[in-house]
């Protein structure tokens, strides 16, 4: 292995589908008109030197380094900002392009510390490069004023901003403008006095700066280090995976030395990020080696007693027979699992196979049932196929951008980067949410045409006006109708939503959107070219989250913005493998591949290849096991990779589900909230200790490798197979790559993947019917994925949530996430992500706030009708007036503890989205938080006991 | 199983197929999404239920209750 350094060709690849040829130092090259000398010259083996240059940016022509000749012209043209053009002959060496280079590295390096020995980019200096390059041997200058002494910034965790070994090439600047869109950095003053920085002069950590990396990874010197890099060294070799955290699935270059990482670098060739990556996935990945990980397993009688280290095999014998014990006792269907978008593919696979095939039930559910589900749902009964319809880049294709329910630079900040590209190269923009998020109007150079400025609750009601305006002003594209969906169903649906009650003006009270701004929101969409829409949780976790899937769907058929680029239906999962894991067959009621476990033919398929008599009964969903337990018909558990008393809602009936079980078996990297409640621990392995793949949010496969041996011995896949063995289910897998070739051969959307097609492309999207086939970028661009091939309208009635306001609790609590962190937060508050996001908060509308004589900082109490808790209070304007918002990292938090068993009527996904809860100034912690702290502190007690 | 969350589970579903201005149409929905996705348990006590009294269900989601077959 090696470090195998990435390609740089100085400029961008042109798009352009015109071939020019011309003639490099004697050399014929063709390639697309609109690249640049430069680019031509490196796809030929002909470095030019450059430093202000680098393909990940648009050219900029400051340093002049890459100055070359052209037969016939005049001067010496930057070969970086010139383009190629038909029959030019250019010359890139001779003695005077060389002295020009030359004196231009004199001054460059007579203002640049001679550190090179002891700099922490010895070795992976591009000015250290270009100053062997043009032959650099000696400084004549002696200049009496320098940046020299120019103090560093230390600010941020996770990089130094050295600005003595600054060059002002203004690659940093760009590449946080152009790459990621945040405008942070800038170069203040002139001439000599031109220097990097952050916002107006302030440090990075007090600036506008969202740590993505970028300018980093476009620094050509040691200026903007990773500290990680300072303090080890340089990586030594690289091995390509993917990111653990968001649905963007971003590819990743673990830069390793041994087995220690270095730094996570975004990966050029990533199809997912394009070499971007945000401040979780670069960054924070120290979690992986934090001294809170458990690497013993462990097995306790009760939650009362002291955990005790024991070998593998007798913690898999005593997890087995427990659960044969359970089984024996209250029944086959007494027992079931919960697997994780944080597994791999191949995990949650043979996760759902031992459930299925070795506990001989459906108990298996996964946590996209607290999230997409509705996804799952909506998208299946309407187009025929459980995912969405698009590539990320499809984006770029777009004439306008519908948002609903998302906030995409906190929860997908590589897409938000693309995404904004796109809006500040003029796409329209409408945003459907009760909260003002950062693309409404605070990210540079984007700003809303429409901010839907819902309430909470009402989002089918707002899809219904929006398709009335479609329809009755006769905004729908008719050809696309007839042609590609059921026209029966688009009759009915077309007369249903053509009613008054439906319109934007008799919505209004509802939705609290004005009729005027829906309307015209709704003619943008209908009219303005390629719609494409985008959409989170805001949309899912509703009482009607999958009506409002099915809502959105209705819309993207009626006005035909299905089945090309630049358009479609965008789920934005949460989680890295939300995709993969559904794929996989993790919902109690389906196969791998969303087949029913009743349909014949699938269970025919599936009890002959796992060779054993399965269940055609839909098993329970999480809620229903919880249900379930307090019903003493649901005794055991094992739960992969989530974090179940955390997550859920109605955390109270959670964890006195948990503790009503006999037997709960937790696989984890850490002692999370849930194994608190659990009597087998077995410990898991992170993104970085084990192979398989991935699917993310446009579908696409990307291998997961193996950058470390498993601090605990096995990777995740291993231990649910040695699970599966003692409870006498054989399993001899000796690799990932042989489960997915098993779930090629019984999946036919999986049917052409392999693990060799993956290393081969880098990545692949499904479905992938047939060796031959590289993927399916676009879904549904001929027929639909129902057995017609049609897709199908459904109507969609607005029924209010049951949570309603009253005076007793007068607000609608709303959740959501945040950059920094991630979820239950188990990963992202064991790094330096804490600098950003130590705690959660509750922001309240000044009004509110004013009512209740709060002010920013002080403790609230947030009551809803089933707990309390307690946060500290966040005053602004970014909620409207009786909605208050809260993310959810922190277990102490207790988010959970207040919001409500409300869930889907199609999937029971949890209505997290609305809560009536009442606010109040309070001095101290809720009742539940002082027990549950104490609760924890035994628990970690116990662990230390056992651990001695 | 808590019989109340199985009657609002039922009813919630009802909600969704009663814009369907066929009511046979509509209650074959709630029977056939009840019967695809809720675990026998949860059949069977909804079912007892409703042969025993019932009237906490909507009357369509009723109705789609009373097709169930026992599991």
């Amino acid at each position: 292995m090696s470090i195998n350094k990435e390609q740089d060709f100085g400029t961008p690849a042109s798009t352009e589908n015109q071939s020019v040829t011309l003639e490099i130092d004697g050399f014929q090259v063709t390639v697309p008109a609109g690249t640049s000398i430069m680019r031509a010259a490196s796809g030929i083996g002909i470095d030019i030197p450059k430093l202000c240059a680098t393909d990940s940016i648009e050219p900029f022509g400051s340093c002049r380094l890459c100055v070359v000749q052209i037969e016939g012209g005049k001067g010496m043209p930057a070969s970086c900002t010139t383009p190629v053009a038909e029959g030019l002959k250019v010359i890139t060496q001779n003695q005077r392009l060389a002295d020009v280079r030359r004196g231009i590295m004199e001054l460059y390096i007579s203002d640049h510390p001679l550190d090179c020995l002891t700099c922490s980019a010895n070795g992976d200096c591009e000015l250290q490069d270009m100053a062997g390059a043009v032959g650099l041997r000696e400084v004549r200058y002696n200049p009496v004023e320098t940046h020299l002494d120019a103090a560093k910034d230390e600010s941020n965790p996770y990089f130094s901003f050295d600005p003595s070994k600054c060059i002002v090439c203004s690659r940093c600047v760009r590449a946080c403008e152009e790459t990621q869109g945040t405008f942070a950095l800038t170069i203040d003053g002139r001439g000599f006095d031109s220097k990097v920085s952050p916002s107006q002069n302030q440090p990075f950590m007090d600036s506008e700066c969202v740590s993505c990396g970028a300018c980093i990874q476009a620094c050509p010197t040691a200026t903007l280090m990773e500290k990680s890099v300072i303090d080890h060294g340089q990586p030594e070799h690289a091995i390509i995976t993917t990111c653990a955290y968001c649905g963007v699935g971003c590819s990743f270059r673990a830069e390793m030395k041994g087995e220690q990482v270095i730094r996570m670098v975004p990966n050029k060739d990533g199809k997912a990020n394009h070499g971007h990556s945000c401040v979780k996935g670069r960054f924070a990945f120290g979690y992986a080696t934090h001294k809170d990980r458990i690497t013993k397993p462990m097995i306790r009688a009760s939650i009362k007693d002291a955990w005790q280290e024991v070998s593998w095999e007798e913690a898999i014998n005593h997890a087995a027979s427990e659960l044969k014990r359970i089984q024996a006792k209250y029944g086959k269907d007494s027992i079931g699992g919960i697997t994780s978008s944080r597994c791999t593919n191949e995990e949650v696979y043979i996760m759902q196979k031992l459930i299925r095939a070795g506990f001989g039930n459906n108990n298996v559910d996964t946590c996209a049932r607290v999230c997409h589900s509705p996804t799952g749902y909506g998208l299946k009964q309407t187009f025929g196929e459980s995912s969405g319809t698009q590539d990320f880049d499809s984006v770029m294709k777009a004439d306008v951008i519908l948002i609903i329910g998302a906030n995409p630079t906190d929860g997908h900040p590589v897409f938000a980067s693309l995404m904004k590209k796109r809006l500040r190269q003029g796409a329209k923009l409408i945003i459907a949410d009760p909260r003002e998020i950062d693309l409404v109007n605070k990210s540079p150079h984007v700003q809303a045409d429409y901010h839907l400025k819902l309430r909470p609750g009402t989002n089918v009601a707002l899809i219904n006006a929006l398709a009335h305006v479609i329809v009755t002003e006769k905004l729908m594209d008719e050809d696309f109708v007839n042609e590609r969906c059921d026209v029966a169903s688009f009759s009915k649906w077309e007369t249903f939503i053509a009613q008054e009650y439906n319109s934007p003006e008799a919505t209004e009270s509802i939705t609290g959107v004005p009729a005027s701004d829906l309307r015209a929101a709704a003619r943008l969409y209908a009219t303005a070219g390629n719609a494409a829409i985008y959409y989170g949780l805001g949309v899912t976790e509703h009482s009607q989250g999958s009506t409002m899937v099915i809502g959105i769907a209705n819309i993207a058929m009626a006005t035909g913005n299905l089945g090309r680029v630049g358009v479609g239906v965008n789920p934005l999962r949460g989680q890295n493998n939300v995709q993969g894991s559904c794929d996989m067959g993790s919902f109690p009621h389906e196969f791998p591949g969303y087949r029913h476990v009743s349909d014949p033919a699938t269970h025919q398929l599936f009890e002959t290849a796992w060779q054993v008599k399965l269940s055609s009964e839909p098993g329970l969903r999480i809620p229903n096991m919880f249900d379930a337990a307090m019903d003493k018909s649901f005794m055991g558990l094992y739960c992969e990779g989530e974090d179940i008393a955390q997550s859920d809602p109605d955390i109270q009936h959670v964890h006195s589900a948990l503790r009503g079980m006999e037997c709960v078996i937790v696989q984890d990297i850490f002692l999370n909230e849930t194994a608190k409640f659990a009597h087998v621990f077995l410990p898991g392995a992170s993104f970085l200790e084990k192979n398989g793949t991935f699917t993310n949010a446009e579908r696409r496969i990307s291998p997961v490798r193996k950058v470390m041996k498993p601090l605990a011995g096995y990777q995740d896949w291993e231990v649910t197979q040695l699970l599966a063995n003692a409870m006498g289910y054989p399993m001899s897998y000796n690799h990932p790559s042989e489960i997915m070739a098993e779930i090629a051969s019984l999946t036919p959307t999986f049917a052409g993947v392999s693990y060799e097609k993956i290393d081969q492309l880098g990545s692949i999207q499904w479905p992938c019917y047939d060796e031959e086939s590289i993927g399916t970028p676009i879904m549904h661009e001929q027929s639909f994925m129902r057995d017609d091939g049609k897709g199908l309208f459904m109507l969609t009635e607005y029924v209010a949530t049951h949570e309603r306001i009253t005076r007793k609790f007068p607000l609608i609590l709303t959740t959501g996430r945040i950059l920094s962190q991630y979820n239950v937060g188990a990963q992202t508050r064991r790094t330096d992500n804490v600098a950003w996001h130590s705690e959660d908060r509750l922001e309240i509308h000044p009004h509110d706030a004013e009512d209740r004589g709060i002010n920013t900082g002080d403790w609230v109490g947030i009551k809803s009708r089933v707990g309390e808790t307690v946060l500290r209070a966040l005053v602004s304007d970014r909620v409207q007036p009786g909605v208050v918002y809260t993310t959810f990292h922190f277990p102490e938090s207790g988010a959970n503890v207040i919001t409500t068993d409300n869930s889907d009527w199609a999937t029971n996904c949890p209505e997290y989205k609305v809560t009536a809860v009442q606010v109040s100034k309070v001095s101290q912690h809720s009742e539940w938080q002082e027990n549950y702290q104490a609760f924890s502190e035994t628990q970690l007690d116990l662990l230390e006991q056992g651990m001695k | 199983m808590k019989i109340e969350r199985l009657i609002k589970m039922a009813n919630d579903i009802g909600d969704f197929f009663n814009a369907e201005s066929n009511k046979e149409i509509a209650a074959e929905g709630i029977t056939k999404h009840i019967l695809r996705s809720w675990d026998p348990r949860m059949r069977r006590d909804i079912i007892a239920y409703c042969q025993q009294d019932g009237s906490a269900l909507s009357e369509l989601a009723r109705k789609a209750v009373s097709r169930l077959e026992q599991p």
